[in-house]
């Protein structure tokens, strides 16, 4: 087992704290069969691969993948950038990356190369076709609503604001109908923002109906650049619950063109 | 924020996203930072072919730095014959690696519209009536 990248500098008042979700991420990115998956689609001197997290929190899960970019993609060439609607997850994930790589530098480890946290809606502020691997921990839970911001909500003042935090924590967890409808959009967002190897993964819990939900993505059309078809498989799980365990995480990429 | 990272972005307006003007996004009172890191020449050799040396172009000369070559440089100018990191490298390392936004405002070349760039990082959320 890697060692998890340290978070003790995160104010968990506004920031969503790594928990079962984020670990099974970290496990999954480190399993034998991905680090062979990532490795085929992205060989060593192949250009550098842009791995990007979406919804980063306290940047734990892009930390690791930084800081044992040679252990997980086998090349230190890599690049990540991490993106959250939260201000102070940007900068949090910012401290967690540029620490962990310190760390791994010290341990004499082949980490990659963390660019920044951005603050962005989704993917919206990516070019498109840019990004190689996409991470995603989803708020996943079935809420009634989708949560909304406080009146005078202000995401820059400093200071604690008890409705601010309240909001911007669950904005870190609540899905609304089914759980599903940020990653719905984020779904929706896959086939312009991924690469052609581009691989996504996106974490799921069993209320979500991963199934249909993979089904769905197995039916997208074929795309135009290059070819291939939408391939979306199961590739970890945790939680003992009978069928599709509590949490997965689903892989999405892109056969090899049809000859 | 480093400038490399400008090299993935776009505009995030929906109206936007098709249109080439909305890349790459023009820095405007910039103010700018050094932030030392050891220097990785198989990044700088396999990053090179990702990036829109165009963009980085256009980048370099708003921002008043040193202006790059008219063509991306090729894999074999980045060593010297004894195998040492050039010139060219060391070059392109503080650009592309070194070379942050500490604050200032990054402009879509489309709409025009303004996103702010604080303590070095970027906010690209838009005001619901824009997206
Ligand atoms: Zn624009």
């Amino acid at each position: 087992m890697l060692p998890t990248p340290s978070t003790s500098h995160v104010n968990y008042d506004h920031i969503y704290e790594p928990s079962e979700d984020s670990y099974l991420l970290l496990d999954t990115l480190a399993s034998p069969t991905e680090t062979a998956f990532l490795r085929s689609q992205s060989p060593a001197d192949s250009p550098s691969p842009l791995v990007l997290e979406v919804g980063t929190g306290s940047g734990v899960v892009l930390a690791f993948a930084t800081a044992h970019a040679g252990l997980i993609f086998g090349r230190s060439d890599i690049l990540t950038l991490g993106i959250d609607v939260n201000p102070f997850a940007c900068d949090a994930t910012r401290q967690t990356a540029l620490l962990a790589v310190k760390e791994a530098w010290g341990a004499q480890q082949a980490s990659g190369v963390f660019l920044d946290g951005v603050c962005s809606d989704l993917t919206a502020v990516m070019k498109p076709r840019s990004v190689d691997v996409l991470i995603f921990n989803p708020p996943y839970v079935p809420t009634a609503n989708l949560p909304s911001p406080p009146e005078k909500y202000d995401a820059d003042a400093s200071g604690s604001s008890f409705d601010r935090d309240l909001y911007l924590s669950s904005l870190a967890t609540d899905g609304g109908v089914e759980g599903m409808e940020i990653t719905h959009r984020l779904l929706a967002q896959l086939p312009s923002v991924l690469s052609r190897r581009g691989i996504a993964y996106i974490l799921l819990c069993a209320g979500n109906k991963p199934e249909q939900v993979m089904g769905s993505i197995r039916n997208w059309p074929t795309p135009h650049d290059g070819g291939g078809v939408w391939l979306a498989e199961k590739v970890s799980s945790s939680g003992k619950k009978a069928g599709w365990e509590k949490l997965g995480v689903i892989r999405i990429w892109r056969s090899e063109a049809q000859g | 924020m480093k400038l490399l990272t400008l090299n993935f972005l776009t505009c995030a307006r929906k109206q936007c996203k098709s249109t080439a003007a909305a890349f790459p996004l023009h820095p405007k009172e910039a103010e700018l930072e050094q932030v030392e890191i050891d220097v990785n020449p198989l990044f700088i050799k396999n990053m090179l072919p990702r990036l829109d040396w165009e963009a980085m172009k256009v980048l370099t000369q708003e921002l008043g730095l040193p202006n790059l070559p008219a063509e991306t440089p090729a894999a074999e100018e980045l060593a010297n014959e004894d195998g040492e990191p050039s010139q060219t490298l060391k070059d392109l390392h503080i650009l592309l690696m070194e070379t942050s936004i500490a604050t200032g405002k990054l402009a879509c070349g489309n709409c025009g519209h303004e996103y702010a760039v604080k303590e070095g990082i970027a906010n690209f959320l838009l005001p619901s009536h824009m997206v």
